[in-house]
């Protein structure tokens, strides 16, 4: 009988694990102040790595070598080696660092600070602080135009995306979007920059050359109060073609339709859904729940929540190795 | 090409001549009572900048923002004296800010707003829970970014309802304020099941709230007062004036928590909130006043923050506009409480969570899970729409 059921149990995981391709996430657990390694073959915690405290955004080098992960209360981002799975190195962020982006050689980070109102820019092969770039009260969602030219900064109560030229590092437009704006994400063909408002709400389109808000997505879910739709994070197709954005206390991803701007589905997840990666063959997205202290992984083209993987204690933000 | 080229020139332009601009000046009244409030606790002193220190903070925000838009900021601050006429600071101060908060008693607060009416000039009460500031004496000219007493004591009785502790000892204090919060959570008890089993006046003798030997008679008076009972779950103290309140803890006949102006207390913010990115805010409050922030802080940050949204949003100073903006339907503001807070348009309350704290920590934010609402949960807590026997006028 144990027999049977464990032949069952390999010839399901071998179905799931097809696509033959495995890869690695790394989840920070803000509350547990400690980064889960999952397999994505057997979607399991292979590993968990003490970080420092409150470790928030993460994301690799894009030689693939290291994680970095913000640790807002300890005022740094720390470099943990991707073969050894341990912390070697920090970063001179400002404080409170939270969420940050690269340049497309790998070379500049920028990093909010949202306790100064700064960015502060770090050269990543000196690791060494480069400047400061005022932006607004409590800069928070990052992002680069896939050319490199501009980043985009949030601020969460001034309600602003500031364009920065990264070449002079000055600001070049502050685009007003809903309250408290928490997430940027450029569209692959850098026609749009998808901004999103967690009190507001609603995910604003922005034009990156005319400085505009061209359209919003909204979101409606039956029997769910208005004020439990707050979108944070954004995921983009390759392809442009499907976003996914994470509404944060609606437990629920909602599939949003690129060209039309209308949410074709909402995908249940686990609570306070925060943030997302996909797995480089984009078969796969993996979503960080907040409140139920656990991953979901979403099967991009079925569209269906197909796994859940408990992890530490709120989990934020998500990177998977390249 | 030529056509993208000269866009951008036109562009460039345009954000040249709107930053050589001189900025648009949007000035902000602070309007208190001066002298010091007595608590029965040393550490809950209010500081003598209690209020117009959140207000500040929010200007150096404002200003932040401002500096984008080609707006700025400015903030002045002025104090009733005992027997001071409190018509002539406000109008005096009228004359050079469009808006004003106002942490001013009820009746002061009235008389002020109906001095102003004809001016424009928009009223914010950071300062008064007063119910009738908000029914019978409602004014069109004034926001209310503090929460009514009802809403106080609505947050409070749905967590002690949760918690299944729904038979409630009151006791109530001598002074009128202290009976007003009695109202509020006997009004509480009939909507949310709770049973009131005792009432039970705590006599105002004066008295001292400083002495060398207080905690020893303390300890003797409060189990006494409390003895002979009937069975409850919760003593409930309306204890506003700061009388009797903060010596129940631990002194009771029976061992039951104690809540109310005492305890687990309900207020619209506290030093000890964290959640929802209020962390930031704390580090900038310290930052600027090297102090904790207080609930009236954050009621006068609230306002002056719903001034700053509103000249953003309509990109202008002026204050019939910006007015008319805050009372419309698209306003909202963020206020690290979770959620959206909006303005119920009937009384021009601001719906807001109410944190549940006892000293040292947030235990718990009403609304509570469970208590619905066909419009906004937030409505379940204090006198709503149907109920309201506010006509803005």
């Amino acid at each position: 009988m144990s027999r049977m059921w464990r032949i069952g149990l390999l010839s399901g995981l071998a179905l799931a694990a097809a696509p033959a391709h495995a890869f690695i996430a790394y989840v920070s657990n803000e509350k547990s102040n400690t980064v889960s390694v999952i397999d994505t073959e057997t979607w399991t915690v292979t590993k968990t790595i003490k970080v420092g405290q409150r470790p928030r955004g993460i994301d690799f080098t894009r030689d693939g070598k290291f994680v970095m992960v913000a640790v807002g209360d300890d005022d740094t981002i720390q470099m943990i080696d991707a073969k050894t799975q341990a912390v070697v190195d920090s970063l001179p962020s400002g404080p409170d660092p939270e969420l940050f982006a690269q340049d497309a050689a790998g070379k500049i980070l920028y990093v909010a600070n949202e306790n100064d109102n700064t960015v502060t820019v770090i050269d990543l092969e000196k690791r060494a602080r480069l400047g400061d770039i005022q932006v607004g009260v409590e800069p928070e969602g990052m992002t680069i135009s896939p050319d490199g030219k501009t980043l985009i900064n949030t601020s969460e109560t001034t309600n602003m995306a500031h364009f920065i030229d990264t070449s002079s590092r000055q600001i070049v437009a502050n685009v007003l979007v809903d309250a408290r704006p928490r997430f940027a994400e450029f569209k692959h063909d850098s026609s749009e920059v998808w901004v999103s408002s967690e009190i507001g709400g609603t995910v604003s389109i922005v034009d990156p050359k005319k400085h505009e808000v061209i359209g919003k997505v909204t979101f409606e879910i039956p029997g769910l109060r208005k004020e439990a739709i707050q979108p944070v994070g954004i995921g983009m197709t390759k392809d442009d073609k499907t976003a996914f954005v994470a509404l944060g206390p609606a437990n629920r991803i909602a599939v949003v339709d690129v060209a039309s701007r209308k949410v074709t589905k909402y995908l249940l997840v686990g609570q306070r859904v925060w943030h997302m990666a996909f797995t480089p063959d984009e078969k796969y997205l993996l979503t960080t729940n907040g409140v139920s202290n656990d991953v979901s992984v979403i099967d991009v083209a079925a569209q269906k929540v197909i796994k859940t993987i408990q992890v530490g204690e709120l989990p934020w933000g998500i990177a998977i190795a390249p | 090409m030529i056509r993208w080229l000269a866009g951008l020139i036109g562009f460039g332009l345009a954000a040249t001549s709107a930053l050589a601009a001189e900025p648009v000046l949007i000035g902000i009244g602070y309007l208190g009572v001066a002298g010091p409030r007595s608590t029965l606790s040393l550490v809950e002193q209010p500081a003598e900048n209690d209020g117009v220190a959140g207000a500040r903070l929010a200007i150096e925000d404002n200003n932040t923002t401002g500096k984008f838009l080609g707006q700025r900021f400015t903030l002045e601050e002025r104090r009733i004296k005992e027997g001071e006429d409190p018509v002539q600071a406000a109008t005096a101060l009228a004359d050079k800010n469009g808006f004003i908060i106002a942490d001013l008693p009820a009746d002061a607060l009235l008389k002020v707003s109906d001095a102003l009416r004809e001016r424009g000039t928009l009223l914010f009460n950071a300062g008064a829970i007063d119910e009738r500031l908000r029914e019978a004496d409602c004014r069109a000219n004034v926001i209310h970014t503090a929460p009514a007493r009802a809403m106080l004591a609505d947050a409070l009785g749905q967590y002690l309802v949760w918690k299944k502790w729904s038979r409630w000892l009151l006791v109530v204090g001598s002074h009128d304020e202290d009976k007003l919060f009695a109202d509020a959570l006997r009004r509480t008890a009939a909507r949310f099941g709770a049973k009131i089993v005792q009432e039970k006046t705590f006599e105002d003798k004066g008295g001292a709230r400083r002495t060398d030997s207080g905690v020893t008679l303390i300890q003797r008076q409060m189990p006494v007062f409390t003895q002979g009972a009937p069975a409850y779950d919760v003593l409930v103290a309306a204890d506003e004036s700061e009388v009797f309140g903060a010596y129940l803890p631990y002194r009771t006949w029976d061992p039951r928590p104690v809540a109310g102006s005492a305890g687990l207390v309900p207020r619209s913010w506290d030093p000890a909130q964290d959640q929802w990115g209020a962390i930031q805010m704390q580090n900038r409050f310290m930052k600027l006043n090297s102090r904790r922030m207080t609930a009236l802080d954050m009621q006068a940050w609230t306002a002056a923050r719903m001034i700053g949204e509103a000249t953003s949003r309509t990109n202008s100073g002026d204050v019939k506009k910006v007015t008319d903006y805050i009372k419309g339907p698209d306003f909202s503001i963020a206020a690290f409480k979770g959620t959206r807070l909006t303005l119920r348009d009937w009384n021009l309350q601001l719906r807001q969570p109410i944190l549940l704290v006892d000293g040292r920590m947030v235990v718990s934010v009403s609304p509570q899970e469970g208590f619905l609402h066909q419009v906004s949960e937030l409505d379940t807590l204090g006198y709503d729409r149907p109920e309201s026997k506010c006509k803005l006028k």
